[in-house]
């Protein structure tokens, strides 16, 4: 039967999990909401992995990691771009300029990022094509994912604390009025800057992450430093009318009456 | 007869039961059963499921009833549909309980989310040592100094008599507010 699903039924936990415990063979393909992924096991060990728009070369690999100088890089690139991985990687040990391990090593920290980064991944769906495997061509690794399942509970444990903090994306945010909160003088990274420029009572967080182009649960986690920073404050949304009670509050429309109620609760909360 | 409703939530075994049952003239309606979580189990044998209910009578044409909210998160589906139409809502706090404080916000947040009606916070079982010191209380739950954080002790009826009070005075002061 085939392996295939949506990531809110099953995550990408739970999917290394039983390609682990099966021994499995084959490319998982995930399709998130702006971006597709592939990763490929050998019997249910990483052996490679792409993000669609990311370049995956390993010159490209390697000139990332900085072990390839940026001239270096685009002279391989002009040069040398009919060849394929494997043998670059031969080119570049037999010039004696890396060893096989640290290839294999970059290439390994390269893999293990996207399966991070794919931790992120709240919505998509996926699917598993069995004994599909990269292109020849490329360098795989065989890389053991006991320690990459240990660090996706730990951040499914974090998006549960996440979800606790912030239940809901469709409320907005605003800066605190705290006298004496300067935002210049805090360090913010460049991804919390993004959605800082965002913060109105009139945006949800949600649309904030929309704008940001972030997922949920990067969102999340920068909303909610911002919040244990003190930075800001949750609120309601602003200039939309807000589900209105279907139920009324008051039996009465006037607002002298609903007055004279709330005065009259207040007697009797008193004489108890 | 007109009837209002004022909803009390907080985390479970915050002391939302006893709050109502400290002040309604009828025995609270409460649908409990046995406790099956282990780590809830040490703390108490029962809690509520579905809802508290008690009633005030105020006067021959109004009757005020109090809702309290099941504490377990597994049964938060009920939320929404008690938050409708209230006049306003108390989240209870256990001082003693830091380990609950986090819940406290977040159950604060999503009723405030399901209605923008006024609310208090209660400091309840401010009378264990183990409580915490109000303000700290405050820090720790992110209240803004305009929201009342108001000591508590659920099994005294005083105590939930002023509770009660300032939540309608809060009632009361957006009304007039939202005249000017």
């Amino acid at each position: 039967m085939a392996l295939s699903g949506n990531l809110r039924d099953f995550t990408i936990t739970q999917l290394l999990n039983l390609i682990n415990l099966a021994n499995k063979t084959g490319t998982l393909i995930v399709e998130g909401p702006s971006e597709t992924a592939e990763v490929s096991f050998r019997d249910g060990k990483l052996a490679y992995a792409q993000i669609d728009q990311e370049d995956s070369s390993l010159a490209s690999v390697l000139h990332k990691a900085k072990k390839l100088s940026s001239g270096q890089y685009k002279s391989i690139q002009q040069g040398a771009a009919h060849i394929s991985d494997k043998e670059l990687g031969l080119l570049l040990i037999n010039a004696g300029y890396l060893s096989q391990e640290d290839i294999l090593t970059n290439l390994q920290l390269h893999f293990t990022d996207i399966i991070q980064h794919l931790f992120t991944w709240v919505e998509g769906f996926f699917h598993f094509d069995n004994d599909s495997l990269p292109p020849d061509d490329r360098i795989s690794v065989r890389l053991d994912l006991e320690n990459l399942i240990i660090e996706g509970s730990r951040q499914m444990r974090e998006w549960e604390q996440l979800q606790d903090e912030i239940p809901s994306l469709d409320m907005a945010l605003k800066f605190t009025d705290r006298p004496g909160t300067n935002l210049r003088n805090v360090n913010l990274s460049v991804e919390e800057w993004r959605v800082v420029s965002y913060i109105n009572p009139r945006n949800t967080i949600r649309q904030i992450a929309s704008a940001t182009k972030m997922n949920d649960l990067e969102i999340r986690r920068i909303v909610y430093g911002l919040l244990q920073a003190g930075l800001v404050v949750t609120t309601r949304l602003e200039g939309v009318s807000t589900s209105a009670p279907t139920v009324r509050v008051f039996p009465t429309e006037d607002k002298e009456e609903q007055k004279s109620l709330v005065n009259r609760l207040i007697d009797r909360i008193r004489s108890l | 007869m007109q009837t209002v409703k004022m909803v009390v939530t907080g985390p479970f075994n915050a002391g939302k039961t006893e709050f109502i049952r400290s002040v309604s003239e009828i025995d609270v309606v409460s649908t409990e059963r046995k406790i099956s979580l282990a780590s809830e189990k040490s703390v108490k044998e029962a809690t509520t499921v579905a809802m508290d209910f008690g009633r005030i009578t105020v006067d021959e044409d109004l009757v005020l009833y109090l809702f309290g909210t099941p504490g377990q998160r597994r049964f938060d589906f009920m939320w929404e549909i008690l938050s409708e139409g209230m006049l306003g809502f108390i989240v209870m706090v256990d001082s003693s309980r830091p380990e609950t404080f986090r819940e406290a916000r977040s159950i604060l947040e999503t009723f405030h989310a399901y209605a923008p009606t006024p609310y208090v916070v209660a400091a309840n079982k401010q009378d264990m040592k183990e409580a915490w010191d109000i303000e700290d209380m405050r820090h720790v739950l992110r209240l803004d100094s305009k929201v009342k954080l108001i000591s508590c002790v659920a099994t005294e009826r005083d105590s939930v008599k002023a509770i009660l009070l300032e939540l309608l005075y809060s009632i009361l002061s957006e009304m007039e507010n939202g005249e000017k």
